[in-house]
């Protein structure tokens, strides 16, 4: 492989890693927060699952944003992946738990600026309106099943120990769950734009077992997804966990399932067909974000307790920092593709 | 490196529920115990029997000790319950204090051997097991803090309620005893052992609040 590929492919990789630095923790920032699970078993299981999300039903959401900008040059997607990485990374410096998803964006709309393409409207008011969706439908999720779990627990009378026991497994299972959505949903962002113009070809295994090249690719971003975990998103993990309402272990077992529901109805094809099978409408298949859904469902049942217990001033520095996001990510990639043609002289379009 | 516990989480679990469920018999028995060593010691049935169950109760605290020690390291070693941990910590030392109240007691009748007279026995008895009764609300309260939170505020009411019980009964009882035709040195002696009975009452109650924050903070 070309070295320039290689380098290019970096780009993807940055962002990956800026990913499991920021989104991923999400994840297991409830868990390890609240001091549940370790740190490093939830990297651990955080990983594993992630990469297996990505490779098998991180499709979906790849094509979504592909229609919203088809960067159609390497070292095009490399400036966007830069940029939303660069972004995500300013952002994660400040310990807010920003959107990759929002940062990509940003920085396709950068893309497709700069080189005058058409922006695919409808694509991005979808992606959009998710943003807005995504947090309020995660946060009734979270009141659902915070009064569902407080049913059981006043019902079912287990000793303090024991709770304590299920809650650990409960966390580790449904932690399981959340990275694999995360993989699924969020894989788009870092390596959608690298899609159409692949370096990998297909590998097949004697007509049993084949390895297309978007799995490849797949693979590589959940891997460097899987370092931005391990090094780098244990701070993120603790503002989650205990910066914007102190949750309780069976609350931080809520929060994360909600945000597991939330990504998987947003990557999965298979819910999305049988909705549209029964006639009713469709959930797009689009990358949301991971900390939104986190912040909209600790929001929720900061509500459903009565709203006193939120850190609002907290809440509302999250939010600047996701509309300041997008913007950033856009003019960063602005910048870099100015650099890359100028500079370099690097064909950044077709 | 990574701790995979899941197995032996629930072990340990179980264990640990088990020994906290036997330290709570334990201070409802030393209790039970305590109750039949004034009433043995006021009749002065049997001096061989009352110091057989002045050792039990001895017996008794250091087993209670032993375990308040086991789940202490067995808490932060395996990192059990890191919200309430340092609360059933807490609560499991007051307890054990509780006990310690009640070897004291049995050891100072059995070292200074006062001399009750045959008119104060009944108070003596009465207020002796309003303070047992009242520890008994007390591992009721503990119980339900672990198993059945929603049953805590009913138990700790019982424990309050013989906390006030119990102060009636020492007012009146103190009163007796200066009231009493007794010299000074021996109402001072009984005062003496009559306010310790009364303070562990007192004690429970303090225990009875905390648990009662405690379960505040446990709530979802």
């Amino acid at each position: 492989m070309d070295l320039t590929i290689i380098i290019f492919l970096l780009g993807g990789l940055f962002l990956g890693w800026s990913l499991g630095a920021n989104d991923a923790a999400n994840v297991f920032g409830t868990a390890v927060g609240t001091r549940m699970v370790q740190f490093k078993t939830a990297a651990l299981v955080c990983s594993v699952f992630v990469i297996l999300g990505a490779i098998i039903s991180g499709a979906g959401t790849t094509e979504t944003l592909g229609k919203l900008g088809a960067i159609n040059a390497l070292p095009g997607a490399f400036a966007a992946c830069v940029a939303a990485g660069l972004s995500v990374y300013i952002m994660t410096k400040f310990g807010l738990p920003v959107s990759t998803t929002q940062a990509i964006v940003g920085a396709i709309v950068g893309w497709n600026i700069y080189t005058g393409s058409s922006i695919n409207i409808k694509i991005l008011f979808t992606i959009i309106a998710t943003w807005f969706l995504c947090p309020i439908i995660a946060a009734l999720i979270a009141m659902l099943f915070f009064i569902i779990t407080k049913q059981i627990l006043r019902i079912s009378n287990w000793h303090l120990l024991r709770l304590d026991a299920y809650t650990r497994t409960a966390l580790l299972l449904v932690g399981a769950f959340g990275a694999y959505s995360l993989g699924a949903n969020n894989i788009a962002n870092v390596m959608g734009v690298f899609v159409p113009i692949s370096p990998f070809t297909d590998i097949h295994f004697m007509n049993v077992f084949s390895f297309s090249s978007k799995e490849q690719l797949f693979l590589l971003g959940g891997i460097a997804i899987a370092v931005g975990v391990f090094t780098y998103s244990k701070k993120v993990m603790f503002t989650v966990g205990n910066d914007l309402l102190k949750l309780s272990p069976p609350a931080a077992f809520v929060v994360v399932l909600a945000h597991s529901i939330v990504l998987f109805l947003f990557a999965s094809q298979g819910i999305s067909n049988f909705l549209h099978s029964i006639n009713l409408p469709a959930i797009p298949l689009v990358p949301v974000s991971s900390s939104q859904a986190v912040v909209g469902a600790v929001i929720g049942i900061g509500i459903l307790k009565g709203g006193n217990e939120v850190q609002w001033d907290i809440a509302g520095k999250i939010s600047i920092g996701w509309f300041l996001l997008p913007v950033i990510a856009a003019l960063i990639s602005f910048i870099i593709l100015f650099v890359l043609q100028n500079i370099f002289n690097q064909t950044v379009y077709f | 490196m990574f701790n995979f516990k899941t197995k032996s989480l629930f072990g340990q679990s179980k264990q640990l529920e088990q020994q906290i469920d036997q330290f709570v018999d334990i201070l409802s028995e030393v209790g039970l115990v305590f109750k039949s060593i004034i009433s043995m010691y006021l009749n002065n049935d049997n001096t061989d029997k009352f110091d057989e169950m002045v050792k039990q109760v001895s017996g008794m605290e250091s087993k209670a000790d032993k375990i308040t020690k086991d789940v202490e390291r067995a808490l932060f070693e395996e990192s059990l319950i890191p919200d309430a941990r340092s609360d059933v910590l807490r609560l499991l030392e007051h307890m054990d204090e509780l006990i310690g109240m009640y070897q004291g007691n049995c050891y100072h009748f059995s070292i200074q051997k006062p001399n009750f007279p045959k008119e104060l026995h009944k108070d003596l008895i009465s207020l002796s097991e309003t303070a047992v009764k009242c520890v008994e609300s007390l591992c009721l309260t503990t119980r339900s803090f672990f198993r059945d939170i929603k049953s805590v505020s009913d138990n700790a009411h019982k424990v309050t309620f013989y906390e006030k019980e119990s102060d009636k009964k020492f007012t009146s009882f103190v009163r007796k005893i200066f009231d009493s035709e007794l010299h000074l040195d021996q109402k001072m002696h009984l005062r003496y052992f009559v306010e310790k009975i009364d303070r562990i009452c007192d004690q429970a109650e303090d225990i009875a609040d905390e648990i009662q924050i405690y379960a505040i903070k446990r709530s979802m």
